[in-house]
């Protein structure tokens, strides 16, 4: 941010190199990174799954993962080589000098102790300072990073306090020997947009204040500009290109850093006003409940054919459990749900085989919903037998059909286990299933967000070409607003249970907006270094 | 050309002729087999023959069927011919027990083709995996082909008693002066055979209960599950000396009594691992698909519970050894003069005063055959949790 800052090297990692095991043989997958971190500064790592930038981020504590080894180069931490350095000595760094923020921080605290002891383990642990004064310590640091009730939150379980919390949290414990080094690795994906700004904020604010060098994963790049001094750019184990985060939004030098930059500006063509048309789903004034918990207040709304409705809000706002109450997972408590004009049965086993069969669903992780134990031609197969009664010969050349229309080689995809594919392949062969069953609505539970941008964006061009040639309805169930601009028709906002504001895209998206529907489109990350600065400001002066 | 022939033909792709050939060859063999008899007891060699039909069938689709490789066909057919050289040497003994014969035989092929089929994994196993299973393998042989190697009859009484290790008894006599060797060689076929069985019984009734417990929950599990819990309240092996006692120990009751006091244990095992597999998506999906429960229970979670149900299966597979053996040592096991490896210990328990090993030997026996499916289970536990060392 500031040169005056930015001191001495801290880290210097040349030529590293890092090996991964698998069917018995080791390959490389870090061919040769060199990483060098000034005292104070944030290294921005970004890249898709699989590019090793996790790797990268646990290499520069000496940490491999299991099944993997630091093969070649060195890791000179402060004058002391961690890749030579014994357990001993690492074990000494660790949590005192270098300190690591995991992606999920409801996994990584022990469910079993309070926050603040998980705080104070570290310090004391470390000889740093007695547990009396850790305990200021810590209270000191989560008023810092704006955790509510200071005084108390530390007292809580972690299942006690909400996912943006525990992060904050977690970033505290990271922070109580007051490290040189800290990693970050992808502290915010898993949060909604709204959360994700206060955890960012109050990040960037602790490391500035204690000069903190920080290496920050993600592999979203518009939360990393907001981040980092500077931008490495990973595929494969390799460096794509580094530079100034200035500089690299605003002049990419290669094809792939554009082709991240250029991610979510993909648009579907503007759609007509909808039709007057009987909807092909409504939903009118449905109330649901879990046991006697009340989760949907009254919710109406309609899907017209081939149009995409996307469902917006953050996590515990209802929209998945309008698709339950849609699929008749969950019966609801009040209301109805119409299919073409005729009323549908609430709970799922009273719909016959056809009512089933035009309703489908597509979840958010492809790895629980598909079984493992299937391969692909059975798992697109069997909705084909099951609906269609297709068998033999003319199941197999349906599923090769079905393959090539998601873009799968069906020679080379057809006799794979779930295991053998990538997360975008997985997600892709979840839509070959429920294409299978010829639907006229899909549900799509958050396709995307358990993806890495660039395939999530392949996926959702993806649907929008199957809705152009099969004619499909979608309710897009999301909280990134990213992809509603890409692919919505229609939008509905829900909070706490009931829609705040609905309508056509154009609409919603265009002032004035609820105020709701403000908060969350004035989340979403730009490409713009100084994004979070202004929108901070912003919302300071509103306060004020 | 006759070389090109019969290098395709072990080739296996292009011309299975050879493993066509040795397969009609040990048809053949089977059905003289059987033939042998037929004056004897017209009945069993009748049966005999349609299961021979059945099972050159089955054994021939099998085999057209999986992935093969030269060297496996190789193996296969060099064993079976192997079996079938060595059954024709020893012919009166093959032919007075024509399915002991065939079941050592159809054994032997299943075995090599199991071993052609996995060879990969199996490549990859431990020493320790390969122990177990080649134990197992020797067990299992031995009981299958018990009266065509026991050099007595498993009865028989043919010297005094308590003798020394011989030429002409090999471990000495027991008490009775039967042949020592013998009794070990049948004791695995009752004991192993028994155990088998009441654990397979142990698993179909357990595992099904715990499936469906999982996939139905409500009042089906809580019924299943209460009554499992009756039944594991009262400690298993007094419960089942109190039923041996008013049922009596025939072989049956014995089987039943174990197996289904096993089967709480299963049915625990079996819920608690579907109902991680049941709150999935593609459970969800499935039943949103409208797929009936059988389909659920079948497809969807039996496969993804599978790895951690065999891993049990051993295990239980050992203790109901050992719980038979020791119902046997109490003397309500399996009854004599029937060959028991339990039992065996007791009987010639004496014996260990004069610092003599032989009775101990009942007892290698089942700690040896322990040890192996333990080391086979803990390899195939260790593969199927993916774990890499």
């Amino acid at each position: 941010m500031n040169d005056a800052t930015i001191g001495e090297v801290i880290l210097d990692m040349r030529g590293l190199r890092i090996e991964g095991r698998s069917d018995e043989i080791w390959h490389e997958i870090v061919h040769g990174i060199d990483v060098t971190l000034h005292r104070g500064e944030v290294l921005g790592l970004i890249g898709e799954s699989g590019a090793g930038k996790s790797t990268i981020g646990l290499a520069a504590m000496g940490f491999a993962r299991d099944g993997c080894r630091i093969s070649g180069g060195s890791i000179m931490f402060d004058g002391v080589d961690l890749a030579k350095a014994s357990d001993d000595g690492l074990r000494q760094l660790r949590g005192s000098r270098i300190a690591y923020v995991a992606q999920s921080a409801a996994a990584a605290f022990n469910p079993a102790h309070k926050l603040i002891d998980q705080y104070c383990e570290a310090p004391v642990q470390h000889g740093i300072m007695p547990r009396a004064e850790a305990e200021s310590d810590a209270i000191d640091l989560y008023r810092r990073l704006q955790l509510p009730g200071p005084d108390t939150i530390g007292f809580r379980y972690p299942h006690q306090v909400s996912g943006g919390q525990l992060q904050r949290a977690m970033t505290a414990m990271a922070m109580a020997c007051r490290p040189d080094l800290i990693v970050f690795d992808e502290p915010t994906t898993a949060l909604d947009v709204t959360t994700q700004i206060e955890v960012l904020s109050a990040i960037r604010e602790i490391v500035r204040q204690f000069n903190t060098a920080a290496i920050y994963i993600t592999h979203d790049l518009a939360v990393v500009s907001q981040m980092a001094d500077r931008i490495m750019v990973l595929r494969h184990g390799n460096l794509v290109e580094e530079g100034e985060t200035r500089g690299m939004i605003e002049d990419p030098q290669k094809d792939y850093t554009r082709d991240l930059l250029a991610v979510r500006t993909f648009r579907k063509d503007t759609a007509d006003s909808p039709g007057a048309d009987m909807p092909l789903l409504r939903v009118e004034g449905v109330s649901a409940a879990y046991g006697k918990v009340p989760v949907l207040y009254d919710v109406s709304m309609d899907i017209h054919r081939k149009r995409t409705v996307a469902v917006v809000g953050e996590s515990g706002s209802g929209k998945s459990t309008m698709a339950r109450v849609i699929t008749g997972l969950l019966p609801p408590s009040q209301g109805q749900v119409f299919y073409d004009g005729l009323p549908l049965p609430l709970d799922h086993r009273k719909r016959n085989k056809d009512e089933k069969r035009r309703l489908q669903m597509i979840y958010q992780m492809p790895d629980t919903a598909i079984n493992p134990r299937q391969r692909v031609s059975a798992i697109i197969g069997r909705p084909l037998e099951f609906y269609l009664g297709l068998r033999g010969a003319d199941r197999t050349a349906r599923v090769r059909e079905l393959l090539e229309m998601i873009e799968l080689d069906p020679d080379e995809f057809i006799d794979r286990y779930p295991g053998e594919l990538s997360g975008g392949q997985k997600q892709r062969v979840c839509i070959a299933r429920a294409l299978a069953a010829e639907p006229e609505l899909i549900i799509c539970d958050e396709v995307t967000s358990a993806l890495d941008q660039l395939v999530a964006e392949e996926i959702l061009k993806l649907l929008q070409r199957l809705q152009d040639e099969l004619g499909l309805a979608y309710m897009f169930i999301t909280h990134d607003l990213a992809t509603v601009r890409a692919i919505a028709d229609e939008i509905v906002v829900m909070l706490q249970g009931k829609i705040v504001e609905q309508g056509p895209k154009q609409q919603v998206l265009s002032p004035p907006h609820h105020e709701y529907t403000e908060l969350l489109l004035s989340s979403v990350p730009e490409m713009d270094p100084d994004w979070l600065d202004n929108l901070l400001d912003d919302r300071q002066g509103e306060n004020a | 050309m006759t070389m090109t022939m019969s290098k395709e033909a072990f080739g296996g792709n292009a011309s299975p002729w050879v493993s066509r050939i040795a397969m009609a060859a040990i048809h053949f063999f089977i059905l003289v087999l059987f033939l042998q008899n037929v004056t004897a007891d017209t009945w069993s060699s009748i049966i005999g023959l349609l299961f021979a039909h059945l099972y050159s069938v089955v054994a021939l689709t099998y085999w057209s069927r999986i992935e093969r490789t030269p060297a496996g066909d190789t193996v296969v057919v060099a064993l079976t011919l192997e079996f079938v050289l060595v059954a024709i040497i020893f012919w009166d003994r093959a032919s007075a027990w024509p399915w002991s014969t065939m079941f050592g035989l159809a054994l032997v092929q299943i075995c090599a083709f199991a071993a052609v089929r996995y060879w990969k994994e199996l490549r990859g196993a431990p020493a320790s995996a390969w122990f177990g299973l080649i134990v197992i393998l020797i067990y299992v042989m031995v009981a299958a082909t018990a009266p065509i190697i026991a050099p007595f009859g498993e009865t028989e009484i043919v010297g005094s008693e308590y003798d020394v290790w011989s030429n002409k008894h090999l471990l000495g006599t027991d008490n009775l002066g039967r042949d020592m060797f013998t009794r070990i060689i049948y004791g695995g076929r009752n004991t192993v055979g028994i155990a088998f069985a009441t654990t397979v019984l142990a698993f179909v009734l357990g595992g099904l209960a715990g499936l469906l417990a999982a996939a139905m929950r409500g009042w089906v599990d809580q019924i299943l599950g209460r009554s499992v819990d009756i039944l594991m309240a009262i400690p298993s092996f007094i419960f089942a000396l109190l039923i041996l006692t008013i049922v009596g120990t025939s072989v049956p009751s014995l089987i039943l009594v174990i197996g289904i006091l096993d089967a709480t244990r299963v049915f625990r095992l079996a819920r608690a691992v579907s109902m991680n597999v049941v709150v999935l998506e593609f459970v969800e999906a499935a039943s949103l698909r409208g797929e009936g429960l059988w389909w659920i229970i079948r497809s969807e979670i039996l496969p993804n519970i599978l790895p951690p149900l065999v891993a049990e299966f051993g295990l239980r597979f050992c203790f109901v050894f050992l719980f038979l053996s020791s119902l046997s040592f109490l003397g309500l096991g399996i009854q004599p003069p029937t060959a028991d490896w339990g039992s065996m210990v007791r009987d010639n328990a004496t014996l260990i005063t004069y610092g003599d090993i032989t009775p101990l030997l009942p007892a290698a026996a089942i700690a040896l055959l322990t040890v192996g499916v333990n080391f086979v289970v803990d390899w195939f536990l260790h593969k199927a949790s993916g774990l890499k060392d």
